[in-house]
Order: C-alpha cells, then structure tokens, then sequence
C-alpha cells in the first residue's frame, strides 16, 4: 500500500538550535501513529512543519504531492486537520459555528448552512451536541480539547495532527477519547497524535515514532520501542536506562 | 424576542425619519441630516473591516481623500456626478485590494499605524502634485445651477443613499459567508487558517468594501461644497470620527455604527458647539470613556449577549 504522508529530510532549525533534524517517516491510510519524546524533542514542531505553520527543510508528499512551502490554509484544503497543545478556539462564537468554520473554509461544505448541518453531525459523534449553542469558551478544557477535534474532523481530513488531545482529561474522558480516535482511523484516516499518556500510546498506537533532541531515534511497534533501551535513556536517563537492560538480561 | 422586535421597529422609524426629512424646506435641516447620513455610511464602512475583521484601520481619511479627489477629478472633465460618484467608490477600493495585501499582513498596533500612513502619503501626494491636484490650492468644483434647497435636498438624498447602501452592504457581510469569515479572523486568525481560510483574501475583500463606501462619502461630500483641498479631506479626524462611532454603538454588529454615529451626531451638534474651544478636549475624553466603560458598545451593552 502506497503511504500517505512521505516526510524525507525534515528538518527545522530556529537560529541556531536545531528543532527538527532530518527526520524521515511515513504513515499509511487508518494508521494510528504516536509521536512521543521528552519536553523540547521537537513533536509541535514536527506537527507545525506538516501543517505549513513553521518553515522547514526537507520532502513531505501528502497523496503523492509535495506539500512542502504550501501555507497552511492551502495545506489544511488538502486534507490535513490539526489541533493544538493550546486549544485554539473561535472564543465568543457557538461550538457549532466553530465546527462549522472547519466545514466552510476546508471546503468540505460549499454553504454556511451546509457547513452548520454538518458541524452538528460531527458535534453529535464526539458528545457535544448538548453544548453546541454556547460560546466556545463557557465550556470546559475537556470540551474544549474534544472541539477542537471536532473542527478537524469537519473537514473531512484524510490525515489529523492531534497534539496533546488527552493532557489534562480524567479517565472516562480518555476512554471516549480513545474510541473516538479508533473510530476516526476506522474510516481510513490517519492519525498521528502526540502523546505523553503511555497507556494511550501503548494501547492504542499501531506505530509510535520517538523524538530526542530533534532527531528520531526510534520508530516501530509500541511494545518493541518503549522497551529500547535508547528511549529508556531519552527520557529517564543514561543510569536508569542501563540498569533497566542489566535488569532484562537477569 | 423582544430585541427582534425593537430593532425592527428602530429601522422603520429610522427610515420614515430619513424620507421625512427628504421633503423638508428646511435646507439647514437637510445639510445636517447629509452629514448624519455620511457619518452612517462612514462608521458601517469602517466596521466591515474595524469591527468585523478587527482591523483597526485608521485609512478612512486616506479613502475618503482620494474618493473626493478622484471624483472632482472627473466631474471637472464634464463626467455626471452620480457617475463620478461611483468613480470616486472605485478608485479607494481598487487601491485598498492592492495595499491590503500588504498591509493586511500586519496585526494590531502595527496594522493601524501602517494605515494611517496610507492617509499621510496620500495626502502629502495631494499637495505636491499640483499640476493634477491644484495641491495646496485646492481645487474647485463644478458649481450647480439650482436653488439652495433644491442642492441641499439632492446631497443629503445622494448621502441618504449611500448610508442605504452602506448599511445594506454591511448586513449583507454580515449574514454571508464573507462575514463568518471575518468574525473568525477577528476571534482567531491563526485557527481560522489552520481550518483552511484564506485569510489574506476575506480581509483584502473586507478592506475594499470599506474604502469604497468611504471613497464614495468623499467624492459626494466634495460635490457638495464645489471646493476641496488636502488638509480638509484627508483630515486625520475622519479616520478617528468612525472608529468612536462604531465603538460607540457596537463594533462588528450591523446596527451598532448606525447607533453611534446618530449619537455622536448629537454629541457633536449640542455638546459640542456649546464647548466650541475645548471639543477637541471632549473628543479625547470621549475616547478615554469608551475604552474604559463601555469596550463593547452601547448596543452590546443593551442586549447582552447577543451578537449581531
């Protein structure tokens, strides 16, 4: 099967430190990717260089098409939804029009009455229809995290950049989310999330990517990796990490 | 609800006061509601790009400028002023696509600072260039061959039109896509992107709209007085007197720069010919007032909680 995301050679530089370093990855149709690595590994940005927000080096091909230098609404319009670490909501507008601003401007609606019509469906699907009337920023972090979900979703994307989506939910909120995230990649869709949530990496992720210092320095099964010793060390350190293999081998 | 019903019933009375005033004899009367009129027009200009978008342009001077230069411009080459009247809407409005694509890339502070400059430039550009502009001389119009009433009732007609038109082009945003847009770019232009909107587009296309209805307010108000110069028609405070308008009455809604610009009228006309000297004054505590007491506008302020 051909992949839909092809990265080759990315990398991102911000004066002298080097974000992203020549990262090279893909993803396939219904993949659920996980992108971990300890704080400042560079996985925003990675998420930032896909969607067009941050400049970067480097090949990335969306269905065959190089995307790389696109700005991020011609990017968005090909398919490709993203949320941010830091919802980033349309504040004293209605949940519904916020969703239906992803229909509208993605282009999967041609109207703004479509593009309502629409946002209702999906609104219905992540569990905030009974909110849909109320400003964006009367609801709560966890109905805020599950919008801006929703917004990618009414585009219809065939790939969504989920950045940190579970930070800060409690535990049935998780498992909703978790179902939602598997019934997303269920329809073909690939999901690449960050994550710091082991259980949700290990439980849900078909591939995780590791990210240290801007480099990948891992990329599998979730099992076979988080057990690697080299991601030990990213994120728990040189002695932990030795000790953990000593440990395996007795 | 209720506030349905009031605005409907404020339209009405608004208009059967606009048609009342029509057949006035009264050519003071009628001088004064051609200045109302412009100041409609102007505050719901400036809110599709102000208020809407959230672009604090401060170029309405630099449109209303050039939309009197351009069309005494003609009219003095024999073109009829209705038609120089729409000359005078399409010259700002074409240079407001093509300096919006610049300037629009530019938020806040430094958007408003970039767009009183267009006003500065334009106007020293007046001055200068004698040869077409007559410069520092000013220029003198057309001078119409009719009653003093019957010139009073057709300018505040011609301006009565245009703050029609205004505020239906306003309404008209506001209830499309084009307005959905702007509303997004105002509460978050960074997410609006990410979801796939142009956003260069819809504030360039906003922009437009409002210099063109601003452009058209200079080239009537120049047909009305048959004489023009730079000082008068760039003046700094017809970039200033629509924001407090619009501010005023409500920022982003259709209704609101309506409301702010009768009650400034009113302000003007009473408080401030009583305190000839010191308006100014009254001007820069009026400004002061708004943004510490009422930052969402009288409208808002009325309805709370609802928008639009």
């Amino acid at each position: 099967m051909n992949a839909l995301l092809e990265v080759q050679g990315l990398s991102v530089r911000f004066g002298g430190l080097s974000a992203l370093d020549d990262i090279c990855m893909t993803a396939e149709q219904g993949e659920i990717l996980g992108l971990i690595g300890p704080n400042g590994a560079g996985k925003t940005t990675f998420i930032n260089a896909v969607s067009g927000a941050v400049k970067a080096r480097g090949t990335v091909r969306f269905g065959g098409r190089s995307i790389a230098g696109l700005r991020p609404y011609q990017i968005a319009r090909l398919g490709i939804a993203r949320t941010y670490q830091i919802v980033q909501p349309f504040p004293e507008m209605s949940a519904l029009d916020n969703v239906a601003a992803g229909a509208l401007f993605s282009g999967a609606t041609p109207s703004l009455a479509q593009a309502r019509k629409r946002a209702e469906a999906v609104l219905e699907r992540v569990g905030l229809v009974r909110e849909m009337r109320r400003a964006a920023d009367e609801l709560t972090l966890a109905q805020r995290k599950r919008l801006e979900v929703a917004k990618g979703l009414a585009s219809s994307p065939r790939m969504l950049l989920l950045d940190e989506v579970n930070a800060g939910l409690d535990g049935t909120e998780i498992d909703d989310a978790l179902r939602l995230i598997r019934s997303i990649a269920a329809e073909g869709v690939v999901v690449l999330l960050v994550e710091h949530l082991m259980r949700v990496v290990s439980g849900l992720c078909h591939r995780v990517i590791v990210l240290h210092h801007g480099r990948m320095i891992a990329n599998g099964e979730p099992a076979r990796v988080l057990a690697e010793e080299s991601v030990i060390e990213a994120y728990l350190g040189r002695r932990y990490a030795k000790r953990s293999a000593l440990a395996a081998k007795a | 609800m209720t506030g349905r019903r009031t605005t409907a019933a404020a339209w009405v009375v608004a208009v059967a006061a606009a048609l009342a005033l029509f057949v006035s004899e009264d050519a003071y009367a009628l001088r004064l509601g051609a200045l109302l009129a412009m100041y409609i027009a102007l505050a719901s200009g400036w809110n599709i790009i102000g208020g809407m978008a959230g672009y604090p342009s401060f170029a309405t001077a630099a449109f209303f400028g050039l939309g009197a230069y351009a069309g005494a411009l003609v009219q003095l080459k024999g073109v009829p002023m209705p038609l120089a009247w729409l000359f005078g809407a399409l010259v700002p409005g074409t240079l407001a696509l093509v300096i919006g694509w610049v300037v629009l890339r530019l938020r806040g502070h430094y958007f408003a600072i970039a767009s009183l400059a267009v006003a500065i430039v334009l106007r020293e550009l007046a001055t200068n260039w004698t040869g077409l502009t007559g410069g520092g001389m000013g220029l003198n119009l057309p001078v119409l061959q009719s009653s003093v009433i019957a010139q009073a009732r057709l300018f505040y007609a011609a301006q009565a039109m245009l703050a029609a038109v205004g505020v239906g082009i306003s309404s008209l945003v506001a209830y499309s896509r084009l307005g959905f847009a702007l509303f997004c770019v105002r509460q978050n232009e960074t997410a609006a992107g990410m979801l796939g909107l142009d956003a260069r587009r819809v504030k360039a296309a906003a922009f437009a709209l409002s210099a063109a209805i601003a452009g058209a307010a200079g080239a009537i108000h120049a047909s009305s007085i048959f004489y023009i110069d730079p000082g008068d028609v760039f003046d700094v405070l017809l970039a200033v007197k629509p924001i407090l308008m619009a501010m005023l009455g409500g920022a982003g809604t259709v209704g609101g720069p309506v409301v702010g610009a009768a009650v400034f009228f009113l302000l003007e006309q009473t408080v401030w010919a009583t305190f000839l000297s010191v308006h100014s004054g009254v001007l820069g505590i009026l400004v002061v007032a708004l943004a510490l007491f009422l930052p969402q506008g009288l409208l808002r302020w009325m309805y709370r909680g609802k928008v639009a």
